[in-house]
């Protein structure tokens, strides 16, 4: 199976080990990833803010360029990911409104299949049971709690992704790779997404609730699929010597471990928060 | 806090602000203050006015409050509030509406270090085509000053220090990507106006 790959702007700097785990985790499971030449940024947070139509336009482009490649676009990144479902679905409705962007991006093009997000090609396309099958070295005893934020799950009806208040893909993922995943209270909790720049305050608030709830149900570790989310919960939980640092985990570096990387402890050197601790403890590196 | 109304008289011209944001955001005249998007905000409390509170403004046509408000600018586009209204409002949308209508107008609230960020990565992306975010973050901190405080040049340096130093940072580059056609997108969408 093949796709457009999108891989977005935090995959080119804050986190290129989600790229590149992602992009492992692929070659593993059979998945082809073509990166999408020239892609450009889907204008995320700020194109919506700024200008509705522009935030349709901007990601228009890449689905545009997809469709010469006739893949259908995944993407790491749940904000991406979720800036192109917009697109997809405000211009599959509103045929003036498409005429007016293909204006715009200066290419006329058909209405592309819905944009999906890694992990629902991991659990729709590939299958829970295709994933265990790959399995080498299962996560044994590895409890995480799976942390999806925002995007994956809302809008609902743009998302399309899963339960939107209680989604359990990526918790039957990590389950796939031998993990044992705990039930939370915080799994569709906003970390404060683009606001770390700008109110890192705001930021440290929500990611300390965040760590803690994960905490008191004893988790190694939290488990997530999206670059802003792991930079704001690796940078902004507190780092005080009476707290118990959290190591926060991209779902691909877990999966390309269970499926045998070599990669694994030059992505972990990237984190803030060392994860190697408790992967130690469990003889998993 | 709060969106107390008190003595304040309500300019007729104001209506005008309350008609217009109605007609582009769905629903927005269903609400009936339940409260269920600022009990799930999780920003609402660093916010100057909760999300029920501007839907009230903006139904009053307290235009003022509302696009120099924080609330508007905190919000973090989480969707929360929306995807459990009762009545369908476009919660989020309406706050963009909001976020342009403040800009357009030059309304100067408190957070505009927040609307200043907005504008410089847009900016970037139209430049360049894709965010470089060693370079958003050097032109936010210096366009805004914000990094000008002891306090905030010991915390937020030495957690960008360590970020360049396990590689999550990078040098802002020159690069550009799909330089023109972005440029042209950005050209035609804005023209629109």
């Amino acid at each position: 199976m093949r796709f457009a790959y999108y891989p977005g702007c935090t995959a080119t700097s804050t986190s290129v080990e989600y790229d590149e785990s992602v992009r492992e985790t692929s070659r593993h499971l059979g998945i082809e990833l073509e990166e999408i030449p020239e892609w450009t940024c889907c204008g995320a947070t700020s194109g919506h803010i700024m200008n509705r139509e522009l935030s349709i336009a901007l990601p228009s482009r890449n689905l545009a360029l997809a469709n010469r490649m006739s893949l259908a676009i995944v993407s790491p990144c749940p904000a991406c990911s979720t800036r192109h479902k917009v697109a997809q679905y405000e211009l599959a409705r509103d045929p003036e409104l498409k005429a007016r962007i293909e204006e715009d991006i200066g290419i006329n093009f058909e209405i592309p299949p819905k944009p999906r997000h890694i992990l629902e090609v991991l659990y729709r396309d590939v299958g829970i049971d295709a994933i265990k099958k790959r399995v080498r070295k299962p996560l044994k005893g590895l409890k995480v709690v799976a942390y999806y934020g925002c995007f994956l799950v809302r809008p609902p009806e743009i998302a399309g992704f899963d339960d939107p208040e209680n989604p359990t893909i990526m918790d039957e993922v990590m389950r796939a790779l031998g993990a044992e995943v705990i039930d939370w209270s915080h799994k569709i909790d906003c970390c404060g997404g683009g606001l770390s720049i700008v109110a890192p305050d705001i930021v440290k608030t929500l990611a300390g609730k965040l760590v803690g709830a994960a905490s008191k149900v004893e988790a190694d570790a939290i488990v997530t699929a999206c670059g802003i989310c792991q930079a704001n919960l690796d940078m902004r939980q507190a780092r005080t010597t009476s707290s118990r640092p959290l190591p926060i985990f991209y779902f691909s570096e877990l999966s390309a471990l269970a499926f045998g990387t070599l990669q694994l402890k030059r992505w972990l050197a990237k984190h803030l928060v060392d994860p190697s601790g408790v992967l130690q403890k469990l003889d998993l590196l | 806090m709060g969106a107390m109304v008190g003595e304040e008289k309500i300019r007729l011209e104001d209506r005008e602000f309350s008609r217009k944001v109605s007609a582009k955001v769905r629903n927005l005249s269903r609400c009936y203050q339940c409260s269920m998007c600022s009990d799930g905000c999780p920003v609402a409390y660093a916010m100057d006015y909760y999300p029920n509170q501007i839907i009230h403004l903006v139904r009053l046509g307290l235009k003022e409050k509302v696009l120099r408000s924080t609330a508007i600018w905190i919000c973090a586009s989480c969707e929360t509030c929306a995807s459990r209204c009762p009545n369908d409002i476009e919660i989020v949308h309406m706050m963009d509406v909001l976020r342009s209508d403040s800009l357009a107008g030059g309304f100067k609230g408190p957070a505009r270090n927040i609307s200043r960020f907005h504008k410089i990565f847009i900016e970037q992306v139209r430049k360049k085509g894709r965010i470089d975010e060693g370079s958003l973050l050097l032109n936010y901190e210096l366009k805004t000053g914000d990094f000008l405080s002891v306090e905030k040049l010991r915390e937020e340096g030495g957690l960008g220090l360590e970020m360049f130093r396990k590689g999550k940072l990078k040098f802002p580059s020159r690069k550009r990507y799909a330089d023109r056609s972005v440029k042209e997108i950005f050209k035609k969408v804005l023209s629109r106006g």
